[in-house]
């Protein structure tokens, strides 16, 4: 009974107190340092829509720099866990992620071309987010094409979207041979890996609509994607539709990633070691696999692009850094046998 | 009441030119145990995916209750049927119980979760089984006997009229090769129809009911269990001297016969 109760506050500890507190310390803690009382009345004086705090710098630092920054590593955090372990449910396979079916590369592509072509006027930020957003989908959509030929398995749809994803990556590899090296190129390079440091409330907005929905269609659908884990025959069997019930929850997946890709890069490692992370700690069982990779996606993002900022004054890209820790981390859970897959 | 399926004039082929069976037809009705006897590679497996619709016959129909079998929506169908497969690869370590609970899915809101009610049943079915025990283990760590009883109280959860077995007793011991034949006799007394492919005669003359031989792409001998598992058939189907004896009140299968001659 008492260990019952100790892990119930566990869990709570790791899944809602966690991100709410690693939100609070991004908010106060960077180059530029809000103490504790100064940032409480900061928040409340937004809540009651009066200014308790006279330090002008304090406050836009929170409102206008750090939060939207902050919001876009919960979007991007949450997106990216839960499309990685619905992805390794699906295809069940423990390598699968966000980006198996060539999202991120159709979506580098995309910017990259936008980058290539503007003229680096405030239009160019709206033009390069689309311009990934519908390669991003364009990418997937031709994978699906080409996986719908033949025996439609999970199988080809994986190997599809491996042979999309490199062949948008050659296409990336001939825009930057082509690029202009002081310009553009330094540019591409840098959305490739990925960053929080140019979200902004408008984009945010952007996407946020399109987002809410996918993933409250994942978090609807949740349950049944413990049914399609246990592979075709078995699913359908069961009575369900694989095709539409797998159309569906893919589609949304790979939206929700190509929004936050549109908006912060490719971030790496992600979309892989969290899932796994999360079925260690709640077991395989979506119904608590979608909530504790949502919940930990956004702590973990929080917390790296927190040391992002702080670590070293020329900021290093998030998607940097999430791989430098996430595979670490990953080898760690293959070595001590954590990753279970019979 | 019960379920009617009937097979007509069906015929399959994987790549349009060499038949793996040709011209099948039967009927049958819940609940009874068909068993289906015939050498390895003869499409018998074939012959239970076309039934449960994830392959398309070449021509001929499937009936059940005299509707298309492609009529059916994936989750109407899954109310009249349950498919069990001969391998089952689990790849996460769910729990028992929430493998069991899958069962429910056709019978369930579209975006709803399972609920109490959803366990009482899979607690029931379990228990009918004699397996609750299990519920709270990992379906990854139980044994092959236990996982196959596991299958089929999800599939009893289901609540269909027909079962459709793919060699149940293939990976089964000795001993729980009998209990399975127990299990079966014990379901169709519950009024469930059990179809089902099986390379063991001594099976269906224990279960008596309804066999058929797929041999060469035809079913010509279709009938009750003891007038098909007869020596001649047997001898004929695998291609080795069988006698059939009766031994007490049971019948039994000899291959090579009683006094140690192997060929025919």
């Amino acid at each position: 009974m008492m260990n019952r109760r100790l892990i119930k506050i566990g869990l709570f500890f790791i899944f809602i107190l966690l991100p709410m507190i690693i939100v609070v310390v991004s908010l106060m803690i960077g180059p530029y340092k809000i103490g504790p009382i100064e940032f409480y009345y900061i928040i409340i004086g937004k809540l009651i829509g009066k200014e308790l705090v006279d330090n002008e710098i304090a406050v836009k630092m929170i409102w206008m720099i750090r939060m939207p920054r902050v919001l876009g590593a919960i979007l991007v955090g949450a997106a990216l866990s839960v499309a990685g372990a619905v992805f390794q449910g699906i295809f069940r396979n423990p390598l699968a992620s966000p980006y198996t079916l060539g999202v991120s590369n159709g979506a580098g592509f995309g910017a990259a071309v936008a980058i290539l072509i503007s003229t680096g006027s405030i239009t160019s930020h709206f033009l390069i987010q689309t311009s990934s957003l519908a390669f991003g989908l364009v990418a997937v959509g031709i994978t699906f094409v080409l996986a719908s030929k033949g025996r439609r398995s999970t199988v080809t749809l994986v190997l599809a979207g491996m042979l999309v994803g490199s062949l948008f990556a050659s296409l990336v590899a001939l825009i930057k041979f082509v690029a202009d090296p002081y310009e553009k190129l330094p540019q591409i390079v840098f959305w490739l890996m990925g960053s929080l440091s140019a979200v902004t409330y408008e984009k945010l907005m952007m996407i946020l609509p399109l987002y809410i929905v996918s993933l409250l269609v994942i978090f609807l659908l949740r349950w049944r994607v413990n049914i399609l884990c246990l592979g075709d025959q078995e699913a359908t069997s069961y009575g369900i539709n694989i095709k539409l019930y797998r159309g569906i929850i893919i589609g949304a997946c790979t939206v929700l990633t190509a929004l936050v890709v549109s908006i912060a890069g490719i971030i790496g490692w992600v979309g892989i070691v969290i899932p796994h992370l999360a079925r260690i700690i709640v077991g395989p069982d979506f119904r608590k696999l979608v909530p504790a990779s949502f919940s930990l996606g956004i702590s973990y993002v929080l917390l790296v692009d927190f040391i992002c900022r702080n670590l070293t004054a020329a900021e290093i890209p998030l998607g940097v850094v999430t791989g430098i820790i996430g595979t670490p981390i990953f080898i760690y859970f293959i070595y001590k046998g954590k990753v279970r897959w019979e | 009441m019960g379920m009617k399926l009937e097979v007509k004039d069906l015929s399959f082929s994987y790549d349009g030119c060499r038949m793996i069976f040709e011209d099948i037809s039967f009927q049958y009705h819940t609940p009874a145990v068909f068993s289906i006897l015939g050498a390895n590679g003869m499409g018998k497996s074939t012959l239970l995916k076309c039934i449960i619709g994830e392959l398309k016959a070449r021509s001929g129909s499937i009936l059940i209750d005299s509707i298309e079998v492609g009529e059916y929506s994936t989750r109407e169908l899954a109310k009249k049927i349950a498919y069990i497969p001969q391998n089952h690869y689990p790849i996460f370590p769910f729990l028992v119980i929430d493998i069991v609970m899958m069962g429910r899915a056709s019978r369930m809101g579209y975006f709803s979760n399972p609920g109490k009610e959803e366990t009482e049943i899979a607690m029931e079915k379990m228990e009918f089984l004699k397996i609750a025990h299990l519920k709270d283990k990992p379906y990854t760590d139980i044994s092959g006997g236990e996982r196959q009883l596991v299958m089929i109280a999800s599939a009893l959860t289901q609540e269909p009229e027909l079962l459709i077995l793919d060699e149940p007793t293939a990976h089964l011991d000795y001993g729980n090769q009998y209990r399975f034949i127990q299990l079966i006799k014990k379901l169709t007394l519950n009024g469930m129809g059990i179809l089902m492919t099986t390379h063991y005669p001594d099976h269906p003359l224990e279960l008596k009911g309804v066999s058929a031989i797929l041999k060469n792409g035809k079913m010509d001998v279709v009938g009750s269990s003891e007038a098909v598992i007869t020596n001649e058939n047997l001898t004929d189907l695998y291609d080795i001297n069988v006698t059939v004896e009766t031994f007490g009140d049971k019948k039994i299968c000899i291959p090579g016969g009683p006094y140690g001659e192997l060929k025919r």
